[in-house]
């Protein structure tokens, strides 16, 4: 049993997030001026501090609005590596495997996610306490590693996913963007607003279906982390 | 092994051909057929609560399962095979309704002189113009012997569109270079997104002929004269890589599926694994005895029948012939053999991506709604000063504007991959960007083929399949036609902004084309080159059929399920009608 880590954040800044609680249950947080600890499933407390850190200078927080920190990114990431994702379930894992392959025959390496998020991780110890141009200068150097490549890919999903994946919190995300999320009818609107913007408010897959916890959102729960 | 009781008609595979294939034989026999699906069946709630982006279009939920059974891929036939680890190049279906649950819908025919390629062309332009290494070759069927069969299949599917030739006489605002239609469409066409209608206005500005795009997403209520009725699309923007939430897009589980299930001659084995044909084979005549297959816990069954479809999409049905030794396996040294020749995969690219300065809207579409045009299609356009046989079709739809997969449609200006710089980028382009597509004839050439892989092996213990493919000159050639013509569009459109895509160079695994890969059980009129005959009926084993794009023997620039179901239906009439008779080899 590994020790339990936990997450300390802002409630504000996870806004209209759902978040498990320490029994399983579902709740959603939206508390303002408190901070909440969240238990993490697959970082310790300082591997998420870093992943933290890394994916706001990845997508920051900045004039043009939030950013990876306002949408949960973090918890997002840990989730997905807790989950089927991190180990590879859907991978074609049988070996031999080939670091050197040609890259139009995709990725060909043995390591997880989870593997390379925790090499990668390894190799960043105290990047969260360095100063913002340390620490782009560090991402700069790590920019061509599977790792790297993995946290901006992941760092975009957590923003831009719906959030019963439990990133895009608040659909801050969407709303950056201005896609309105999954809408059961566009017929009325689609032969007019051309070449105007049509910003309908976003709205999350459990407002727009009324569904509690879609199928899949259970899904991601079989990987509890044990490492 | 536990044998089970005997079937009339076992079918491997509950995908369209497969479950259109039953519903044929349950309306006009009284056999008793089985349907053997690897997947699962997918719930009705599922597609209701299923627009999730990361889930289906990331993480691909409704394609086969990598990790139990993939392919490896090389260039050439001495090169090291990789396996497809992680989806790129296609993306194989799987579950009840295949790949026809997660399509865009786009309903296009072929071009009549398609089915006679390789004779049209010596005629027109001698031998000496086809290509070097090419295996080009006839149907064995015409365009004219398939009309009625793609009208059957529009009207199952409601196919929303314009015709643009009608017995011979061509109709403006439809598609004029189209082959003879005995109908019009069941429906009209669909709504027009804002990136669509800009298309269609710099399409005729420049000379082509833009029509609206045949949509299995249907633009008004309608009832097939199966009975089945279905919604108008509400053009919500999930659809491929998606279930439709209401039925508007044509599926195998809400066109075919609900009249089947009325039928007690119909039963329907998912999770079943099918492993093997099993046959008896002296000479060059086999005779097959049924199927084995293995359940989800892992025990193994024998399946009698006498007749057998095999309906698993164009990879397994030519894997599963080769796994079990029936026909000979294709030689590209020799030339000898044929199961597994002529692979192709459609030439498919967003020839241009273009940037504007006024926002799109793009969520708003659905994966068949838009214009198209075919003036640089096939043998349409002059092609004595071009280095290159063929052509294809271009496409403004306003699909997939999903923003995970779409974060990174950038213009080349933006150098930057993360940070602020890269972030405002983001947020400015993501719905300011617009792709043009273009979908091209793939021909086929000797060195590009399937075999079984000698070191990879799937859950089972079977060997996978191995593609070995190239592009070679005359999809390069074609490819960068199709971008330049995609750049002059662009900005007839008004784009600010475009990236042409790169010409093809090597055939790249990791970069999704479409899941339009054909060929390795290929029809034709000769045994000595074709593995069925043009009634998909196997030549050595009269009482197997081999249904789907496994049986083109190229590619033609079209999306290829209208074919595909043309074919089925009349491969369906001629078991229902002669086969059954007097079961021994169609002629």
């Amino acid at each position: 049993m590994r020790r339990r880590h936990f997450l300390t954040v802002s409630a504000a800044s996870l806004g209209g997030l759902l978040i498990e609680s320490l029994d399983g249950t579902l709740s959603r947080l939206a508390a303002q001026g408190q901070t909440v600890r969240i238990r993490l499933r697959f970082f310790t407390e300082s591997e998420a501090l870093i992943i933290s850190a890394a994916a706001a200078l990845i997508f920051p927080s900045d004039d043009s609005g939030s950013g990876a920190h306002e949408a949960g990114v973090t918890l997002y990431i840990d989730r997905q590596l807790a989950g089927p994702y991190g180990h590879d379930r859907h991978r074609y894992t049988r070996p031999p495997f080939d670091d050197n392959a040609p890259a139009e025959f995709g990725y060909q390496g043995q390591p997880t996610p989870r593997e390379i998020y925790r090499e990668g991780l390894a190799k960043l110890r105290g990047f969260h306490r360095l100063n913002r141009e340390h620490q782009e200068a560090i991402l700069h150097q790590i920019e061509a590693t599977r790792f790297f490549h993995l946290l901006r890919h992941n760092t975009i999903e957590g923003l831009f996913c719906d959030p019963l994946h439990a990133g895009n919190a608040n659909l801050v995300g969407w709303q950056l963007l201005g896609f309105p999320g999954p809408r059961m009818s566009n017929a009325d609107d689609i032969e007019k607003h051309y070449g105007e913007p049509f910003r309908p408010k976003p709205a999350s897959l459990q407002e727009v279906t009324g569904t509690k916890t879609p199928p899949h959102a259970t899904e991601d729960k079989d990987g509890e982390a044990q490492s | 092994m536990k044998t089970l009781p005997h079937a009339d008609v076992v079918i491997v595979g509950a995908g369209w051909t497969g479950l259109l294939m039953a519903k044929e034989l349950a309306a006009k026999t009284s056999l008793n057929i089985v349907v053997l699906e690897r997947g699962s069946a997918h719930s009705p709630t599922e597609y209701a609560t299923g627009m999730d982006e990361l889930a289906y279009a990331i993480r691909f939920r409704m394609m086969q399962d990598l990790s139990q059974d993939t392919v490896t891929i090389r260039h050439y036939p001495k090169d090291r095979a990789y396996p497809m680890r992680q989806y790129g190049a296609f993306l194989p279906g799987t579950g009840v309704g295949g790949a026809g649950e997660h399509w865009s819908g786009v309903f296009p025919r072929f071009l009549p002189d398609v089915f006679e390629l390789h004779s049209r062309t010596v005629d027109k332009y001698g031998q000496s113009r086809l290509p070097e290494g090419h295996s080009i070759q006839d149907w064995g069927v015409t365009y004219d012997e398939l009309e009625p069969y793609y009208t059957r299949a529009e009207n199952l599917l409601g196919i929303s569109g314009k015709a643009g030739n009608l017995r011979g006489t061509k109709i403006p605002g439809g598609n004029i270079f189209e082959g003879w239609r005995s109908a019009e469409y069941p429906t009209p066409p669909t709504k027009v997104p804002y990136f669509s209608e800009l298309f269609r206005q710099a399409a005729a500005q420049l000379g082509y002929h833009p029509y609206p795009v045949p949509a299995a997403t249907l633009s008004q209520l309608y009832t097939n004269p199966d009975g089945i009725t279905r919604p108008a699309c509400t053009y919500c923007g999930f659809c491929e890589t998606f279930g439709c939430m209401i039925g508007a897009k044509s599926q195998p589980t809400n066109t075919l599926l609900p009249i089947l299930t009325k039928h007690k001659s119909f039963s329907l084995r998912t999770n079943a694994q099918v492993r093997r044909i099993l046959h008896d084979s002296s000479q060059n005549k086999s005779k097959i005895r049924g199927v084995t297959y293995t359940d989800f816990s892992g025990q193994e069954f024998f399946q009698p029948a006498d007749l057998v479809f095999l309906a698993s999409w164009t990879l397994n049905n030519t894997r599963l012939l080769l796994l079990s030794k029936l026909g000979e396996p294709y030689d590209p040294t020799t030339g000898r053999g044929t199961v597994g020749r002529n692979l192709t995969h459609q030439v498919m690219l967003n020839a241009a991506t273009a940037f504007f300065d006024q926002p799109l809207n793009r969520f708003m579409g659905s994966g068949a709604s838009g214009f198209m045009f075919n003036d640089l299609d096939g043998d349409v356009f002059d092609h004595s000063n071009i280095p290159f046989l063929r052509g294809g079709a271009f496409l403004g739809r306003s699909a997939r504007s999903l923003p995970i997969g779409e974060a990174d449609t950038l213009p080349k200006s933006v150098t930057a991959t993360w940070g602020s710089e890269w972030k405002k980028a983001v947020l400015h382009y993501y719905d300011r960007a617009g792709k043009i597509t273009f979908i091209g004839d793939h021909l086929a050439y000797k060195a590009n083929y399937m075999d079984l892989d000698p070191t990879y092996k799937d859950h089972w213990g079977d060997p996978l399949l191995r593609l070995t493919i190239d592009w070679c000159d005359n999809e390069r050639h074609m490819s960068a036609f199709a971008a330049q013509k995609a750049v002059e569009l662009a900005r007839a459109m008004g784009a600010k902004e475009i990236n042409p895509s790169a010409a093809l160079t090597r055939y790249d695994a990791s970069r999704y084309q479409s899941s339009h890969i054909q060929g390795g059980a290929i029809q034709g009129a000769s045994p000595e080159t074709s593995v069925v005959n043009p009634y998909l009926q196997h030549w050595q084993a009269p009482n197997l059929f081999v249904l789907g794009a496994s049986s083109f023997p190229q590619n033609a620039a079209a999306n290829p399920t209208p074919t595909i179901l043309a074919q089925t239906l009349r491969a369906a009439d001629a078991v229902a009608q002669r086969y059954l008779k007097s079961p021994s080899l169609l002629a």
